[in-house]
């Protein structure tokens, strides 16, 4: 979807500004933010391209104007409610005002180290060969789903190079709507810094994208 | 994203409504308060950018491991014993008098956990995001980084679920150091791109 989390070439937001010596958390409620999200996921049965969809979805003047975890934190309320774990009403009264919902598993202390070193691993098998060569010069689909994507507007409609083949791996746009895996080959994709940015680019700049065969279309 | 940690204006109210959350959660039995503590202190105290500094002076080292670790990051990694999470499947950038990697995640927050730990929060926010592929010079530059013009600078977007280590130059001067010596001149900036190592002069021998 065109929302407020597809950020790569917007202009007015300023100058970086780095942090020296950065801790992981700046609050105590950024570690709790943190840590109720992970855990969750495994209760709430979701998986990551459904988290990214409930993120990207807030408003865009909603999301432009919280931090990070108060994203997180939006997002977590949202995939909660879709599934009737916690409704809007006990968010706001602090307390439960329905019964929990049968959940099938929660994640045990004594898991916790293994469910984060197995991760996610979305590679899978190729049914298909792969469409698309190394160095063939491909287009990024003119696309705009209204729904997950993870084409970023500022490739689209560009002429770039296959940079790699990286097998089949799960399509995020059908898996963030729960319609199953549907793996389709990942490439990345690699554009001039001009073709993107016209005659002001950089001539030495190349910026490349990570994108699944079906955002692609031969020259 | 306009605003950060030092906007306090409604952290209480934030802090509330986390910590309410947390309450239902645990009393309607979705999650165990031990597995939480767990969660933070594996990336508040275990896994961190110096995993990455690890693998960056193993390959500045050893051939074989650089060659290996080009070719199958993921196996050259779980090696040192770092895998997982947001590291799924890792690939290693090199980069060399020609040519200077950046990765950023326009779309998200996408950064390789196991080996950096969690992002920073300018990696996070709308200036770097919507920057760094549209001017990464310029961003170089806020960092204190001035790459010679004609030097081709690389940017890449992580837009799935590859995640990307940078391989930095290894500083001359440095001939005849540990790995475990060198490790302290690699930054965590500098194996995302937008720093370079540290000079040996930089640190205390």
């Amino acid at each position: 979807m065109n929302g407020a989390q597809d950020l790569g070439g917007m202009h007015g937001f300023g100058s970086v500004k780095p942090e020296p010596n950065e801790p992981p958390f700046h609050a105590e409620w950024e570690r709790h933010a943190f840590a109720l999200t992970l855990a969750m996921g495994i209760p709430g049965g979701w998986n990551i391209d459904m988290s990214r969809f409930a993120r990207e979805s807030l408003p865009p003047a909603d999301y432009l104007a919280k931090s990070y975890y108060e994203i997180w934190l939006a997002g977590l309320e949202k995939l909660m409610a879709e599934r009737g774990l916690v409704m809007p009403d006990e968010v706001e009264a602090g307390k439960p005002l329905h019964p929990a919902k049968p959940v099938t598993r929660t994640l045990k202390p004594g898991d916790v180290a293994q469910v984060l070193y197995r991760g996610a691993p979305t590679g899978r098998e190729s049914a298909t060969p792969a469409r698309f060569k190394l160095g063939e010069r491909v287009r990024a689909k003119n696309m705009h789903p209204r729904t997950h994507t993870r084409l970023p507007r500022y490739v689209r409609g560009h002429v770039g190079v296959i940079d790699s083949l990286h097998g089949c791996h799960v399509f995020p746009d059908s898996h963030a709507l729960g319609k199953g895996e549907n793996p389709q080959w990942l490439y990345t994709v690699a554009f001039d810094g001009r073709e993107l940015w016209g005659a002001d680019g950089d001539p030495a700049v190349k910026v490349s994208v990570d994108a699944w065969e079906p955002y692609l279309e031969p020259i | 994203m306009s605003h950060d940690h030092h906007d306090h204006s409604d952290l209480s109210e934030t802090e509330l409504r986390v910590r309410a959350l947390q309450t239902i959660l645990m009393e309607k039995g979705y999650v165990e308060p031990a597995a939480l503590d767990l969660l933070i202190e594996t990336y508040e105290k275990k896994i961190g950018p110096r995993n990455g500094a690890r693998v960056v002076a193993k390959a500045w080292c050893d051939p074989e491991y650089k060659k290996w670790l080009l070719t199958n990051a993921n196996a050259a990694i779980a090696s040192v014993g770092y895998a997982g999470r947001q590291g799924e499947h890792m690939m290693v950038l090199e980069n060399t008098p020609k040519r200077h990697n950046m990765v950023v995640c326009t779309l998200c927050s996408c950064y390789p956990w196991p080996v950096l730990g969690l992002p920073p929060v300018w990696y996070k926010s709308a200036p770097y995001r919507s920057r760094a592929v549209a001017d990464p010079r310029g961003v170089l530059r806020e960092f204190g980084v001035e790459l010679p013009k004609d030097m081709e600078i690389r940017v890449w977007d992580s837009t799935s679920e590859i995640r990307y280590l940078v391989l930095p130059m290894r500083p001359t001067g440095t001939d005849g150091w540990s790995e475990e010596h060198l490790a302290d001149l690699v930054t965590r900036d500098s194996m995302i791109g937008t720093g370079l190592p540290k000079r040996p002069d930089e640190i205390a021998k």
